[in-house]
C-alpha cells in the first residue's frame, strides 16, 4: 500500500517475532522472568498482526481487539510477577524446572 | 519511499531487539531490549495509521509493564548464572522447533498469497474517513464495545487486587500505626493535674 509494503511484510515480521518468543521460552526454560518477557513478545507479535490486518482490511475492530489483548497482557504480567515474588520469598530461587509443590 | 525505508528500519530493529531479549545474559539487559522492541513495534503501528494503539503500547508497555519487570529483576537477588545452566543444552531442540515453526508460518503465508483472498485498499474507517484514528476507535469503543471495554477495566481491577493480595504480607518487628487506639485515647488517660509541694519535684 505505502510504497510496496504490503500485508505480507507485516505478517512476516510478526511471525518472526512470535517464533522468537516461543524460542525464548524454550531456551530460558529455568528463568521465569525471561519466560514472561518471551510471552510479552508473543503478545506483541499478535498485536502487530491484529493492527496490520485492521489497517489493511479497513476494519477498526482489529485495533479494538488489540487493545483488549494489551489489557490482558498487562494483567498477566502483574499477576505473574506477583506470583514470582512470593515464590522467591518462599524458596529463595526462581528456577521453575523443579516446581512441584502442588504435586500432592 | 521514506515509508519503505522506515518500515525496514523498524522491522529490523524490532526483530534484532526481540532476539537480544531472549539471548541477553543479563535479565536487566533483556528488559531494556524488550523496551526497544516495544518502541519499534509502536513505530510499525504508526506507519499503518494506528496511532492510538501505538501510543497505548508505549504508555502501557514501556511505562508500566517494562518498568514492573525491571523492578522485579532488580528487587530479587538471584544467581542468574545458575539459571542459565541448561541454556546450551536447550539450544538444539529450541532452534529445531523454531525453524519448523518459521517454515510452517512462511508456508501458511505462501498459501494465503496463492489463494483467492484479496486485501483491498479499503479505508481504515469506513464511512468516517475524515475522523482521526483515536476518534474512530473511541467511537467504536464507547458504543458497540462498551461492555467489553468495561470488562477490560474489571480484568485490570482483578489483576491489581490479586497482585496486591498475593504480595502483601504481615511483617514482624515493625510498629504500625493503630488508628483505633489513637482515636480512643482520651485526655484524662494521657494527662493529670498535680499540685507539687514547694521544693519537691513531680513524680512522672
Amino acid at each position: 500500500m505505502t510504497g510496496g509494503i504490503g500485508i505480507e511484510h507485516y505478517i512476516i515480521v510478526s511471525s518472526i517475532l512470535f517464533v522468537m518468543g516461543v524460542l525464548g521460552i524454550f531456551l530460558n526454560r529455568k528463568n521465569v522472568i525471561i519466560i514472561l518477557m518471551a510471552i510479552e513478545l508473543i503478545l506483541l507479535a499478535v498485536n502487530i498482526n491484529l493492527v496490520a490486518f485492521s489497517a489493511f482490511l479497513g476494519d477498526l475492530v482489529g485495533q479494538v481487539f488489540a487493545m483488549f489483548v494489551l489489557t490482558v497482557a498487562a494483567g498477566e504480567a502483574a499477576i505473574g510477577l506477583a506470583i514470582l515474588v512470593i515464590y522467591f520469598r518462599g524458596r529463595g530461587t526462581i528456577a521453575v524446572d523443579d516446581v512441584n509443590r502442588m504435586k500432592g | 519511499m521514506i515509508q519503505v525505508f522506515t518500515f525496514y528500519l523498524f522491522a529490523a530493529l524490532l526483530i534484532a531487539s526481540g532476539a537480544f531479549t531472549i539471548f541477553a545474559r543479563n535479565p536487566v539487559h533483556s528488559v531494556l531490549w524488550l523496551i526497544l522492541a516495544f518502541f519499534n513495534a509502536a513505530g510499525l503501528m504508526v506507519l499503518v495509521g494506528a496511532e492510538f494503539i501505538a501510543m497505548l503500547l508505549v504508555i502501557v508497555y514501556v511505562g508500566a509493564v517494562a518498568v514492573l519487570f525491571l523492578f522485579v529483576v532488580m528487587m530479587l537477588d538471584i544467581d542468574f548464572a545458575e539459571l542459565r545452566a541448561g541454556f546450551i543444552k536447550n539450544v538444539p531442540l529450541g532452534l529445531l522447533l523454531a525453524v519448523v515453526f518459521v517454515c510452517e508460518l512462511i508456508f501458511g503465508i505462501g498459501a494465503y498469497r496463492a489463494g483467492k483472498i484479496e486485501l483491498s485498499d479499503a479505508p481504515l474507517n469506513p464511512g468516517r474517513e475524515d475522523a482521526s484514528n483515536i476518534q474512530a476507535v473511541g467511537e467504536l469503543l464507547y458504543t458497540k464495545y462498551i461492555f467489553l471495554f468495561e470488562m477490560a477495566g474489571i480484568i485490570l481491577l482483578v489483576a491489581m487486587v490479586g497482585a496486591i493480595v498475593l504480595t502483601n504480607r504481615k511483617r514482624s518487628g515493625v510498629k504500625p500505626q493503630v488508628v483505633a487506639d489513637q482515636v480512643a485515647r482520651r485526655p484524662e488517660d494521657a494527662t493529670r493535674n498535680v499540685q507539687p509541694e514547694i521544693g519537691k519535684g513531680v513524680e512522672l
